[in-house]
């Protein structure tokens, strides 16, 4: 939970370790054990709904009052061949008592709907973890076309496991009988028998998924009944047969008052977006061209034209920056999301933005690289060229979410900054954040920062000799931040040319002087290093920590996770996570300076260690992991572990 | 601020704003080559600005980069003057928010039809509100004289030193060939002309392209010189005017025929009056093939040009379209902050007491 305070050991004392604690309430006719967490992974084909049952199982567990963390995982091709382990598509949810802040490193249960989907999966799995298995697919056939001889199920494979074998197909199949329904689109509702059977196993609610089956198939109601069908049927079976001896109740979180929802990152960085353009006063223009796994934001945006939002799908990377660099020359709060290939394309215009010095936001959702990398998997490893990938000296301010429901924040950070400074600004997500989810307190609109702007509407220049003032100066800086001032089109008497060619100070005409561009060049370096950014705040519980772990965005959770690890092996360890990459928060040397050793974490191959250790003359140490995925928490701990116990 | 202003920026039939010409020149010295193409250009525009009344400040010319490009620095108005082949993006993204402004775009064979020939392409099947002035001398100058897209094939230049092999673009083509509402050729020297062309074109809802040859006297000098000759001229240019037979020649005896069995265009000479193989110029005429067909005159003998406006035809612009998607939206609910806090609160939110 992002929301909760770094250093919350709440769950010190329910969490013995990495293994499930658990406390036997009551012996009915089955048995109900309590659970302080669980992690819940669904696998199957990508067209088999896998994702579809993640979201619904998360949000009865969201409503259920569970602390949550979700992690989507797709492969890149839309409907890879049936049955093979490039098709396998997964959804894995953490849910528990108390607060947690990742996915969960291994799955205690998994839900497999077919052979590859097991195959794929069997090596993350917990010790003695619970498997689901629907055997229909277990074919001679389909197990060779994976590379097993024998069948995983009898052979002994699975023998640490706890198995549940079934025919879930069948079992589907069975309870649509009468339905008059094909054998095809019967067995299609297999997911959801699969959701039933799951909602019985951990007591979940099953209204609004009912509910939400009644609403998707409005159109199609015998497709909905069969849906619902299944999903009962799923149910009954787990409470009915002997199969099942025990199902499990993780009682809800004790989360700060409020209001809640659970939200993914790109939908809560499109609503920041919306929000914080509404509290700026100006209309949202968003230029994208579609790019996994940034194109959610450009869907969600697309729906909200009342609150004045224009969407402008471009004929490429290039177009949708210059589209919405226009955008904010005209007096619109310009946007532009992409991914790290797009953001390669867009440098050039980046550049001109920062020549022109109008606010803009440039969204990188980063997924693995370099060129096309692994576009459905999550990455770090674009904050140097977001930092520096532009020709000549051309400084923007860079920021990180660090969770899902903090892509909301973050979206109206970089709009405080790109208004206020006249810059444009990066704000790096990435695949992990954008696409899982956790519950988020809702906002009051209200009570949000007031981001309002006013452009110029005067001449600014000096007096003439009869007093009045006609000259307007488009360079002439606040000598505050710095910022020139922000003159649209449409205002008498503001009429002026900008460019992308050197500029002189204060009037904004071309210049080759030497000087002005020496002044200028530093001056523009000034403007970004010069940006109030909020202190780092480090967390250390204990206040004798000699070793400091600094990360940067989506590392957030599985570096709290891993740190609560170790401090609950009596470690002495402190923690700091940067929201403001450029420019750096100005106590960040002096933090630096307090500890012996600094750790820092990144899915990239080092690339904060390095603008750490050129800035501070920081010995960091640099953790790496460029998998696709987060780091689990346990590695994790285990790397910080290591540094803990070195002499060195 | 202005997301609600729909109104059209054309000022035709509102007072007379007293413009001059020299209202729109800045103070910058220009900078172009003496003898160049762009300065005959620039006092056509500035000479027609007046005429337009639009306020200064509701007028917006943006560019890339080239020679061409630095139009912007030129005019007393709101300018941009942006990166090599872009100035059609960025002006969408400026057009499709504000349309209340009058926004041009200036550009060069190569800045629009080389490096930022995709934005072009895409701009004109849109259809947004732009006028956009490129402006074809045939050569790189900027750069100091490699060949364009536009140039002939077998042309000498410092990249081509035995002739480039490249075939090149008919910019009147490629515009028709992306479904352009308004395609239209003028030439520098002919400031009468250019001046009816620039009518027509700001006229225009939607984009227009207007194709202006300007000679590069460093580069490229003569290069239209055919077309700008009194004696040569009249045989080379065919003049369009809507309404009109496509007649051309000194004594009015060369015209563009349609062959009654197929229907492709020609040129014949000797033509009699009163022949009705002769074509009467329809710029409205909705199927483009039609002015594709006249551009394509121009091949295999590219000294015959086309001059005038080749299509004028009505469809919806970009801006309008999405704009009254904007207005449908907010008629059906308002985007106010009772609206965002639902939008943010959703459909499944959870108290925690």
């Amino acid at each position: 939970m992002a929301a909760l305070e770094f250093g919350r050991e709440l769950d010190a004392q329910l969490q013995l370790g990495t293994n499930v604690f658990r406390r036997r309430t009551a012996r009915m006719s089955t048995e109900v054990q309590q659970l302080d967490r669980v992690v819940i992974r669904i696998a199957g084909d990508s067209g088999d709904g896998m994702q579809l049952t993640g979201d619904r199982f998360t949000q009865e567990t969201a409503n259920f009052g569970n602390d949550l963390s979700t992690q989507p995982n797709f492969p890149a091709e839309i409907r890879a061949p049936a049955g093979t382990l490039a098709g396998v598509s997964s959804f894995q949810l953490h849910f528990a008592d108390h607060d947690i802040l990742t996915p969960g490193d291994r799955p205690d249960v998994l839900v497999a709907m077919n052979p590859a989907a097991l195959k794929a999966n069997l090596g993350d799995l917990a010790k003695g973890a619970t498997i689901i298995v629907d055997t229909r697919d277990f074919t001679e056939r389909a197990l060779a076309r994976i590379g097993w001889t024998s069948d995983p199920i009898t052979d002994g494979t699975l023998e640490n496991f706890t198995v549940h074998a079934l025919d879930l197909t069948q079992l589907t199949l069975d309870s649509l009988a009468g339905s008059g329904l094909s054998r095809k689109d019967a067995g299609r509702s297999k997911n959801m028998y699969a959701l039933g059977l799951l909602s019985w196993m951990y007591s979940r609610p099953t209204e609004g998924t009912l509910a939400f089956l009644r609403e998707k198939f409005a159109k199609k109601p015998e497709i909905a009944e069969a849906n619902i069908t299944a999903f009962r049927a799923g149910w009954n079976y787990g409470e009915t047969t002997e199969a099942f001896g025990v199902s499990y109740e993780v009682k809800p979180a004790p989360l700060p008052a409020g209001e809640y929802r659970n939200i993914a990152g790109n939908l809560a960085l499109a609503y920041g977006l919306i929000a914080g353009a509404q509290r700026a006063g100006l209309p949202l223009f968003l230029g994208a061209y579609p790019i996994t796994p940034a194109s959610d934001i450009l869907h969600e945006l697309s729906k909200h034209k009342r609150f004045g939002v224009r969407t402008f799908q471009a004929e490429d990377e290039i177009a949708g920056v210059g589209a919405a660099l226009g955008a904010a020359f005209g007096g619109a709060l310009g946007v532009t999301s992409s991914s790290g290939p797009g953001i390669a394309l867009k440098a050039e215009t980046i550049g001109l933005a920062v020549s022109l010095e109008l606010p803009l936001v440039i969204v990188d959702v980063q997924r693995g690289g370099p060129s096309t990398g692994l576009p459905t998997k999550t990455e770090q490893s674009d904050l140097l060229q977001a930092m520096y990938g532009r020709n000549g000296e051309a400084p923007v301010p860079v920021i990180a979410p660090q969770s899902p429901g903090d892509c909301f924040d973050a979206a109206l950070e970089a709009i405080r900054i790109a208004t206020v400074y006249r810059t444009p600004v990066f704000l790096l997500s990435d695949g992990y954040i954008a696409n899982g989810s956790e519950p988020w307190k809702i906002p009051e609109v209200g009570s949000l920062q007031d981001l309002s702007v006013s452009f110029l509407t005067e001449p600014n220049g000096e007096p003439g000799p009869d007093g009045t003032v006609t000259e307007f100066l488009p360079y002439l800086r606040d000598p505050d931040t710095l910022a020139r001032p922000w003159a649209v089109p449409g205002t008498p008497g503001l009429e002026h040319r900008l460019g992308g060619i050197e500029k002189a100070d204060k009037t904004g005409h071309i210049s080759y002087d030497p000087d002005n561009h020496e002044f200028m060049v530093r001056t523009r370096q000034a403007k970004v290093d010069g940006i109030i950014v909020p202190d780092l705040v480090v967390d250390d519980a204990s206040g004798d920590a000699k070793v400091l772990v600094l990360g940067w965005g989506s590392t957030y959770g599985p570096i709290g996770a891993a740190v609560r690890r170790a401090r609950r092996a009596g470690y002495s360890i402190a923690q700091a996570h940067l929201r403001h990459l450029n420019p750096f928060p100005k106590n960040l040397g002096q933090v630096l300076a307090s500890y012996d050793k600094v750790v820092i974490p990144e899915m990239n191959l080092g690339q904060l260690a390095l603008l750490i250790r050129a800035r501070y003359l920081v010995d960091a140490i640099s953790l790496t992991q460029v998998r696709g995925m987060p780091f689990r928490a346990a590695d994790l701990a285990d790397m910080l572990q290591g540094v803990l116990t070195s002499d060195d | 601020m202005t997301d609600t202003v729909h109104g059209s920026p054309n000022g035709s039939g509102s007072a007379s704003l007293g413009l001059k010409a020299k209202d729109f020149k800045t103070d910058q010295e220009v900078r172009w080559c003496p003898g160049c193409g762009d300065y005959a250009i620039l006092a056509a525009v500035q000479g027609f600005m007046p005429e337009l009344n639009i306020a200064r400040e509701n007028v917006v010319f943006l560019s890339g980069i080239g020679c061409s490009s630095r139009f912007p620095y030129y005019m007393n108005t709101y300018g941009m003057h942006s990166i090599h082949g872009r100035a059609p993006a960025i002006a969408t993204g400026l057009s499709t928010s504000r349309p209340d402004l009058k926004v041009f775009v200036v550009t060069g064979d190569g800045d629009a039809l080389s490096i930022g020939g995709n934005h072009l392409i895409h701009a004109l099947r849109r259809n947004v509100n732009l006028t956009i002035l490129l402006f074809n001398n045939r050569i790189y100058g900027l750069t100091k004289g490699q060949y364009s897209p536009t140039s002939e094939q077998g042309k000498i230049t410092k990249s081509t030193p035995m002739g480039s092999v490249d075939n090149p673009f008919n910019p009147v083509s490629l515009a028709l060939g992306a479904e352009a509402t308004f395609v239209a050729r003028t030439l520098d020297s002919d400031r009468k002309h250019l001046t009816s062309v620039l009518r027509a074109a700001t006229a225009h809802q939607g984009t227009s392209l207007v194709e202006i040859y300007q000679n590069c006297n460093i580069f490229n000098d003569g290069a239209f010189d055919l077309l700008k000759d009194a004696d040569t001229r009249g045989d080379w240019i065919i003049g369009l005017n809507h309404g009109a037979e496509i007649r051309f020649g000194n004594d009015n005896s060369k015209a563009v025929i349609r062959d009654p069995a197929t229907g492709a265009l020609s040129v014949a000479e000797g033509v009699a009056e009163g022949d009705p193989r002769v074509v009467t110029h329809d710029a409205h005429t909705e199927d483009p093939s039609y002015a594709f067909a006249l551009s394509r005159l121009s091949q295999p003998d590219t000294r015959l040009s086309p001059m005038g406006v080749f299509r004028d035809v009505t469809r919806p612009s970009y801006d309008q379209l999405l704009n009254n998607q904007l207005d449908k939206a907010k008629a059906q609910a308002p985007g106010d902050e009772d609206a965002l806090q639902a939008l943010l609160r959703g459909k499944d939110a959870w108290s925690v007491h």
